[in-house]
């Protein structure tokens, strides 16, 4: 393979319109990173409304324009903006774009052995469809009326009420931006891992990592397809006036709405959740793989069970499908549905179970190494856990009708998502640092950070379960409104203060991140002592990866094996 | 700049013996497949929740829409000769079916633009007292198309259908019997009578933004067709020549492709029209 001959592309191709999978994915990680960043911003400012609601909020009119405040205070209106555009910005333009444009596309080809993806084209051509799409998003604030503000499910009639504001009309093309851009993204992943592994490395000699980004390529490419048709007939509705989604004798502010009727709401529901449910494994698989990297190289012993987890992810992807509809147990579809729904959800909660139980297993017995990729990948765990175990109730349709739509829900996703996925997420950033850059993050303002972040993300999540049980509903812009809310204002007032110390504990972060670029120790290939292909490459690795192609001669994990003369056996060396 | 080297872009690969293109075109495929059996879905959900709707062969135009059936399935056989002329590396062959393939596409939109048209020019309204009248905006009418919008007067001018004529809601025949003489003597319908007064259009009912919204999308997968073909019928000449094998696999691939497109109308054209 020749990857020396250089004539230099000029800055624009290599760092701009690159083709290079190295360089997409640092575009993905960096836009996704700040997107992360701005969904958290909008958050804090929701969490200022929800704790101290009266309060002067006037400085944000320069930024938002003054509709939507009164007198400094704000309105629903404006606070709903705020919270679908968090959802929204948070799972399509961060986590996601994150766990798999980013680690995924800079990663998996180099564990696979490859000198790119499949279709280089076609990868950079996805991440601009993405980054269309996020423009679009954020243009949605300055628009007239401001941006989508029926949640981030954008549930009907409610999303259609209003075709005049253009703001959710925005939100569906940006959405149409964004599977397109996921759908590319996938067909490359899919073909990349069939394709192009190097000579040696079959399906079961794949990092873990491989095989959850190889599921979760399938679940893009097969789920998000009906959510770009349920946005298709939304945007229909808005801009055509047709009522796929308006139902018969529908009454809009006290006047029958003008429209054909005769559509279906539910249909929204079930096309969208049809994706979403899949999506929530698009969010956690890729942080089950970074995790089962990081353990297996930290606790320097093989993952407990390779093939049990190979086969629960293929499992838990191929159920995803079938229980979408356990987001509507409260809808009235009907008893049969719900029983269906719930069988299926209890049914997916044991591959779950498998692949959380192979991971803590393998911990058992080895010498662990407490750096800080491992600490985050390690909070992971129990992090976890609580998110899986709190969806159980939420799983049975009896005690759903209790906890549906209030905080608990809310306290249940973000387990899994934030203190879950992103701790992963971070994980693998400190983890494979080294590899993208050659040089080291801080370890001492890692640690701060990873403490600063479990304490915070915890006092954030926790108040929660307490209002969703005291029976506040997710959607309240001011809880105070109602007894029962204000008896338990303080848990709301406690997770704000968190989630502004959270703000506070990324700095560490922020500056570990930069300043290492500089400062960072320099490292040689393989700094962890690690197993898989990608410390085969340089760090950083060179267009094209390899100086000579690698081959693979064993497992992924072979850590301690007897009789070896290290304690680590790379797939690489023979 | 020297690409890396990526394997199986024409060669297929030994195991999956497929190169990588049409294995990521097989995946597009698959995610399409998804794309219409969700609005599929959607079109069975609607349409088994309605209290009414309407019989497609007796609304819609099915003499076109037959010969558009025949239109596309003869794209596909010139697609497939064009690819015969690939393999045969005979470059006059080869454009001559595309081109010819190109145009077959042009004729199917041009069709669909001919089935369209009309029923944006027709109106129905829901009178309040639950009658329903359908026509044409009456010729004193100066500006623009009747349409509930327009409130600029109290009433509106309609040139109803010859109802006596015929008890069907045909307006495909309407169109036929008025033929632009304004047969049909003009009303006057206030304005405060109407509860809702649409065009044939998708807003007029679900079944007709079903209608619109998937033929329409099927249009588009037409439109982006052509775009394909003609990119390879006026810049692949040169890849022709100097790589044959890859130049055929795309064009088998952009066959590929349009066959999935002529399946979809097969399945299109049936579900709305005949059912
Ligand atoms: C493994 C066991 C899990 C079970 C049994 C479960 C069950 C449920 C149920 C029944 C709901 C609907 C609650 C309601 O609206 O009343 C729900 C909501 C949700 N779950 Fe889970 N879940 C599990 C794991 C996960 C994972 C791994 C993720 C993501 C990474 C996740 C993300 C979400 C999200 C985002 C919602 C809320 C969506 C919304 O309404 O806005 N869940 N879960
Ligand atoms: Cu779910």
């Amino acid at each position: 393979m020749s990857g020396h001959d250089h004539h230099d592309p000029g800055f624009i191709r290599k760092y701009v319109f690159s083709v290079d999978h190295k360089v997409i994915g640092i575009q993905y990680t960096v836009t996704s990173l700040l997107f992360l960043f701005l969904g958290f911003a909008l958050m804090m400012i929701m969490r200022a409304q929800l704790a101290y609601p009266k309060a002067d909020f006037s400085f944000l009119e320069n930024i938002f324009g003054e509709a939507g405040f009164v007198g400094g205070t704000m309105l629903p209106e404006f606070y709903n903006q705020l919270g679908a555009m968090h959802g929204t910005i948070m799972v399509f333009l961060g986590v996601v774009p994150l766990a798999v444009g980013g680690f995924g596309n800079y990663v998996m080809p180099l564990q696979i052995g490859a000198p790119d993806m499949a279709f280089p084209k076609l990868n950079m051509a996805s991440y601009w469809v993405y980054f269309t799409g996020g423009v679009v998003m954020i243009c949605s604030f300055f628009v007239e009326g401001g941006a989508a503000q029926y949640g981030w499910t954008s549930y009907p009639p409610l999303a259609n009420t209003q075709p005049h504001l253009i703001g959710q009309t925005m939100w569906l093309v940006g959405m149409v931006f964004l599977i397109t851009s996921s759908l590319l993204g996938s067909v490359n992943f899919i073909v990349t891992i069939v394709q192009l592994r190097v000579k040696g490395l079959t399906f079961f000699r794949l990092p873990f990592f491989v095989w959850a980004q190889f599921i979760t390529s399938f679940l893009l490419l097969l789920a998000f397809p009906p959510l770009e048709a349920a946005g298709v007939l939304q945007l229909m509705d808005r801009v055509a006036g047709t009522s796929f989604f308006m139902p018969d004798g529908l009454i809009i502010s006290g006047s029958p709405a003008v429209n054909a009727g005769g559509g279906n709401p539910l249909l929204w529901q079930h096309l969208f959740w049809f994706l979403a449910h899949p999506e929530v494994y698009v969010l956690i698989l890729p942080a089950m793989g970074i995790v089962g990297e990081i353990v297996a190289n930290n606790t320097r012993k093989p993952l407990w069970g390779y093939r049990s987890l190979v086969y629960s992810v293929i499992f838990l992807g191929f159920m995803s499908f079938i229980v979408w509809a356990h987001h509507m147990f409260m809808t009235g579809m009907g008893q049969s549905m719900s029983i269906f729904f719930q069988t299926t959800t209890m049914i997916i909660s044991i591959p779950s179970v498998i692949i959380l139980t192979a991971l803590i297993l393998s911990l058992w017995g080895g010498s662990i190494r407490f750096n800080t990729p491992m600490l985050f990948a390690l909070s992971f765990l129990p992090m976890f856990a609580i998110g899986g175990l709190t969806g159980l109730p939420l799983g049975l349709a009896a005690s759903d009708i209790q906890l549906h739509d209030t905080y608990y829900v809310i306290g249940h996703f973000h387990f899994v998502v934030a203190p879950g996925t992103l701790m992963a997420l971070f994980a693998g950033v400190y983890f494979w640092y080294p590899k993208v850059t050659g040089r080291m993050m801080n370890s001492a303002l890692g640690k701060l950070h990873w403490i600063g972040t479990l304490v915070f993300l915890n006092g954030v999540f926790i108040p929660m379960f307490v209002q969703g049980m005291a029976g506040v509903s997710r959607r309240l812009y001011d809880q105070t409104h109602y007894e029962h809310g204000q008896a338990v204002q303080e848990w709301t007032i406690a997770s704000s203060w968190s989630a502004w110390l959270l703000g506070i504990a990324q700095i560490p972060f922020i500056l570990n991140f930069f300043m290492s670029f500089f400062a960072g120790k320099k490292v040689d290939q393989n700094p962890w002592k690690a197993t898989t292909l990608e410390w085969a490459a340089p760090s950083p690795p060179p267009h094209g990866n390899f100086a000579t192609e690698p081959e693979v001669y064993r497992g992924p994990y072979e850590y301690s094996v007897p009789g070896a003369s290290d304690d680590y056996s790379p797939q690489f060396v023979k | 700049m020297s690409a890396p080297v990526i394997r199986y872009i024409d060669e297929p690969h030994p195991i999956t013996g497929l190169t990588n293109g049409k294995l990521g075109l097989w995946l597009f495929l698959a995610s399409e497949v998804m794309l219409f059996g969700a609005l599929f879905s959607s079109y069975i959900l609607l349409r088994v929740g309605a209290d009414s709707w309407p019989d497609g062969w007796d609304v819609l135009n099915v003499p076109l829409a037959t010969l558009n059936t025949v239109v596309l399935i003869s794209s596909s056989v010139t697609m497939v000769m064009a690819w015969v002329g690939c393999r045969l590396n005979n470059l006059g062959k080869f454009r001559f079916y595309m081109s010819l393939t190109i145009a077959l596409s042009l004729v199917f939109l041009v069709i669909k633009t001919i089935e369209y048209k009309p029923k944006f020019e027709h109106y129905e309204a829901f009178l309040a007292d639950g009658a329903l009248v359908k026509g044409y905006e009456g010729s004193e009418s100066i500006t623009g198309h009747l349409d509930e919008n327009d409130l600029d007067k109290d009433y509106i001018l309609f040139s109803p259908d010859a109802v006596q004529h015929g008890t069907s809601g045909d307006d495909e025949h309407s169109d036929h019997e008025k033929g632009g003489e304004g047969h049909a003597e003009q009303i006057r319908i206030n304005r405060l009578d109407i509860d809702r007064l649409t065009n044939f259009g998708p807003k007029h009912s679900n079944f007709y933004g079903l209608y619109f919204t998937m033929t329409g999308l099927h249009g588009l997968h037409i439109v982006g067709g052509i775009a394909v073909n003609l990119y390879f019928l006026l810049f692949g000449t040169g890849m022709f020549r100097s790589n044959p094998a890859q130049f055929s696999n795309r064009i088998e691939c952009a066959g590929l492709y349009w066959h999935f497109v002529d399946l979809v109308w097969i399945f299109l054209f049936p579900t709305i029209y005949l059912l």
